[in-house]
């Protein structure tokens, strides 16, 4: 049986975008509002699937315990309340867009031991979100 | 290909336990879900039908076949029901939700006539949710299930 075991968590933090090869200009026209200078937050969720065999002793691809922990080490503690484009020093070079959020956190998960990493989804608000599962062109849009 | 979901939603109680490991062990392993009171969900299964609709009626399948087959395979054997001790398919294991969805799975996929079910997903908790795909590989709602 191929499953997929999805769970949702959620971190609030703030960011600004905002792109070094671009001029003022262009920065406040591709980015409207969200290069106001001061930034601006969101409430994010991060939903993640992860697969693999059911072990028949507990009946689970991964025990949520270990999934909890590992992604409140790697993803909520590191970015929840803090100002991404700061903080998270891959953002310091990087446009904290969620498409680039969604990356990241895939990249800092895809280490977990337990089980195969099949996807990230971000919702950056209720109205839209983006989703990753490792592949180059991978990346889509709700 | 056009995709067809259904929700339903059942509520059902069950626990976690395994006759093989010491009582500290299931309590290590199980954490609350160990109580042996045992304790309930309110379960939402949202079913996706793949298929080309009929020209005749422009459907995958009617959905009032889908329904009654929720019914009767789902919600008649497993609303207000005890998981673990009063759904036979899911004796001797444990009904974690990747195990339900799996007996789900096996329970529609042959009642599905019209068209093909493609994806099973049941969410024990808005925030934990699982997708059985059957024996194929599809990975997203848009891949066609290996039969």
């Amino acid at each position: 049986m191929n499953l997929h075991l999805s769970r949702r968590y959620r971190f609030s933090a703030s960011h600004r975008l905002h792109s070094d090869l671009l001029d003022a200009d262009e920065n406040k026209r591709v980015y409207g509002k969200c290069n106001n200078p001061y930034g601006h937050g969101h409430n994010y969720i991060v939903e993640v699937a992860v697969s693999g065999p059911v072990d028949q002793a507990t009946g689970m691809i991964a025990n949520l315990a270990d999934l909890d922990a590992f992604v409140e080490s790697e993803v909520i503690e590191p970015f929840d309340h803090k100002y991404l484009n700061e903080e998270i020093a891959e953002f310091r070079a990087k446009v904290p867009t969620t498409e680039n959020l969604c990356i990241e956190i895939f990249n800092r998960l895809r280490p977990f031991p337990r089980a195969r990493l099949e996807r990230v989804r971000v919702e950056e608000t209720g109205l839209n979100s983006f989703e990753y599962t490792g592949k180059t062109q991978g990346a889509t849009h709700e | 290909m056009v995709y067809l979901t259904r929700k339903i939603e059942f509520s059902a109680s069950h626990l976690y336990h395994n006759p093989a490991f010491s009582a500290e062990e299931n309590r290590r392993v199980f954490g609350k879900c160990n109580n042996p009171h045992g304790h309930g969900h309110n379960y939402v299964l949202e079913v996706t039908v793949a298929g080309d609709p009929d020209p005749a009626t422009g459907m995958v399948l009617d959905l009032k076949e889908l329904k009654e087959i929720l019914q009767r395979e789902v919600t008649d054997r497993m609303d207000h029901r005890f998981l673990n001790y009063e759904v036979p398919e899911l004796a001797g294991q444990i009904p974690t939700c990747e195990n339900i969805a799996a007996v789900i799975w096996r329970l529609l996929e042959p009642k599905i006539t019209h068209g093909h079910l493609n994806r099973v997903r049941l969410y024990e908790t808005p925030d934990l949710f699982v997708d059985c795909y059957g024996e194929g590989n599809g990975a997203h709602t848009g891949s066609r299930s290996a039969r």
